[in-house]
């Protein structure tokens, strides 16, 4: 039973990250309807670029961790205005393997310049276990937990009250109304993308801190769809159910599969099944627009 | 966009038989048959090498050509094609091994059984579209690819399964002069029907739900039966693609069919052009021919400061990743209807020179 409730545990602290990391997937599919098959690369850029800062340049975390922030943030910019503009108005199947691309020269870039073996982190805090409730829980976890909700209170927070977010949520809304009340469209899906990096960045230290840094982390960005799609392809609220739910299930599975079925890789491929299986009974998830169409 | 089929004047077409033609023009049916003349005789003249190359573009642009018919022809969007190519392999290699079905029934066959697997997937795929679909698929493949390790019996799990090579009347097509003549023959015959499909009354009605599938429903096409058969179709053709694949490497590893090949399968049919079944073919060619011309440069810059800056050879597995990835974009980005098009354009060109404006 204690490992039930440990798996347990686990689960909604990845499913916290999944949450995160498929908070920003929504966020650019909601604002430019494209959807990035690349955000397990943003992970894995951050944590990679964190890393470099860290152990190349020797920088403590705490001016290291910014600047990976600040180059996300420049990076998500300069990719949207370079790549993914031109694709606007293009036909789905365009846009969707634009993002495969990048994900493929991202992915094949950073083994070429880091290498194929997991890296660590250098330690980061002092204690690498504490005591919470009874379990023994790395502190990375309990830090990796209160990140992902801080994000999520941070994203509740910008898209309720803040001048960026609602201007964002208008785009989403009805582009050509937001343009109209003077809201850049443009700068609006660059925003999009750039606040998408940066935030799936911070989740990729997080792996990579708790897990080491490889290319690993890119499993994130193909993990995050059972999430979107349980929780619906454009709901914020939904990302962050979804990927909860995603990470339990995963550990679930898991516990099923090692204590009876024995059929091994459960932890991976159960997400996909369930995948399948919401998109033939609810497509569009637990809290996403229906998508009516009337001729 | 230039108008890119230039029909000499006068040239009035009277019937619909004359219209669906697959050759417009004699030249350019007495191009292709001298282009499979000189596709004949190339085993006389070519080593070993670019044989092999060339009987790579032959399996290769089977599975392809299935794909666009799937992407380019009925607009579904898959991303778990080397699945259902890697099914095939599996599938040829266990009904010979298995089931001593003789290799030249097991080729076809294994064809036939992708289909149904193909059916299988694509009946839910079929209420689903864009986004959705691309998605599902990619599950597709990784529920497939975690099927191929699972499952001894069919694939010899991670060791691997032997295929036999092709024989026919005793005669074994074991080296690759032989070989070469199944796959072209296998070609041959996949593209011929590939083409008379989209002449079809069935072909059309794929290309109508591609370009709006709401007038096609009024129209009284069945979507759920199209969409359907469309994934059915391709997968026949990744099953023949993979049993050749199987018969000709005469090996066949869980490991490689993975979603990086499945990406490579989309890159060939948008390089070449979606919705071409000649552009399929040029796009796998292309695709396969990438990665030989990335280490012809890497040989061309070795030694100068470039090669050790970047450590070339130690890396040039990630730089054909990278560039596979980057000819996607690329293509996307400045040539999105692919090399169909600029070959069209080329010819256009020749035809109006020096009056092309």
């Amino acid at each position: 039973m204690t490992l039930l409730f440990q798996l347990l545990v686990n689960g909604l602290i990845v499913g916290a990250l999944y949450g995160v990391v498929a908070m920003s997937f929504v966020l650019i599919y909601k604002a430019s309807r494209i959807v990035n098959f690349a955000q397990g690369e943003f992970l894995l850029i951050g944590a990679w670029t964190c890393w470099w800062l860290l152990t190349s340049w020797q920088l403590p975390f705490w001016i290291g961790f910014p600047i990976t922030l600040v180059f996300m943030l420049a990076f998500g910019v300069i990719l949207q205005v370079v790549v993914l503009r031109p694709m606007i108005g293009e036909p789905i199947i365009s846009v969707i393997m634009v993002t495969i691309g990048l994900s493929i020269v991202f992915q094949a870039a950073m083994k070429w310049m880091f290498g194929v073996f997991a890296k660590p982190f250098p330690q980061i805090f002092a204690h690498a276990t504490m005591n919470v409730f009874g379990l023994q829980v790395q502190t990375v976890y309990v830090v990796s937990l209160a990140i992902s909700l801080l994000i999520m209170a941070g994203f509740g927070w910008f898209f309720k009250y803040s001048r960026l977010g609602l201007a964002m949520r208008a785009t989403a809304f009805d582009q050509q109304v937001a343009q109209s009340l003077g809201i850049s469209v443009r700068q609006m899906f660059a925003m999009s993308w750039a606040i998408s990096a940066m935030v799936s960045a911070v989740a990729g230290v997080t792996v990579g801190v708790v897990n080491g840094v490889s290319s690993a982390l890119s499993f994130f960005g193909i993990k995050v769809f059972p999430a979107v799609i349980l929780g619906g392809l454009d709901s914020v609220i939904g990302a962050v159910v979804g990927g909860l739910i995603v990470g339990v299930l995963e550990n679930v599975a898991h516990y099923l599969d090692s204590q009876w079925l024995n059929w091994g890789n459960m932890y991976e491929i159960a997400p996909f099944y369930v995948l399948i299986a919401i998109l033939m009974i609810k497509p569009y998830g637990l809290f996403g627009t229906k998508d009516i169409e009337r001729v | 966009m230039a108008n890119v089929s230039i029909i000499p004047s006068g040239d009035f077409k009277t019937s619909y038989a004359a219209d669906t033609t697959i050759f417009p023009t004699k030249t350019s049916r007495n191009f292709a048959i001298l282009g499979v003349v000189l596709l004949l005789a190339c085993p006389a003249f070519l080593d070993r090498y670019w044989l092999s190359l060339l009987i790579q573009i032959g399996y290769l642009g089977i599975a392809a050509l299935g794909l666009n018919i799937l992407v380019g022809f009925t607009g579904q969007i898959s991303i778990g094609h080397s699945a259902f190519f890697g099914f095939g392999a599996f599938a040829s290699a266990w009904l010979n091994n298995s089931l001593g079905v003789p290799v030249a029934l097991a080729i076809p066959l294994a064809g036939v059984v992708t289909t149904g697997v193909g059916l299988i997937f694509g009946v839910p795929a079929a209420r689903l579209k864009g986004l959705y679909l691309a998605i599902a698929t990619l599950a597709a493949q990784y529920i497939l690819q975690d099927f191929f390790g699972r499952a001894d019996w069919f694939t010899g799990g991670s060791a691997g399964t032997i295929a036999e090579p092709l024989t026919i009347f005793g005669f074994a097509f074991d080296t690759d002069e032989r070989y070469f003549y199944v796959v072209l023959v296998a070609m041959v015959v996949m593209y011929i029907l590939g083409t008379n499909l989209m002449r079809t009354r069935d072909g059309r009605a794929l290309v109508a739900v591609r370009d709006h599938y709401l007038s096609a429903e009024i129209m009284g096409i069945n979507l759920t039966k199209y969409r359907t058969m469309s994934f059915g179709i391709s997968a026949f053709y990744a099953g023949i693609g993979g049993a050749l694949y199987a018969h000709y490497l005469q090996f066949v590893s869980v490991e490689n069919f993975t979603i990086l090949f499945s990406i490579q399968f989309l890159g060939m049919i948008i390089i070449g052009g979606l919705g071409s079944i000649m552009g399929t073919l040029m796009g796998t060619a292309f695709m396969v021919l990438l990665p030989e011309v990335m280490q012809a440069a890497t040989k061309l810059v070795s030694g100068t400061a470039v090669d050790t800056a970047l450590n070339l050879r130690e890396n040039i597995a990630f730089l054909r990743e990278m560039s596979i990835g980057l000819v996607i974009i690329l293509f996307l980005v400045f040539e999105p209807d692919g090399l169909a098009h600029r070959w069209k354009q080329i010819k256009a060109y020749w035809k109006l020179y020096p009056f092309s404006h």
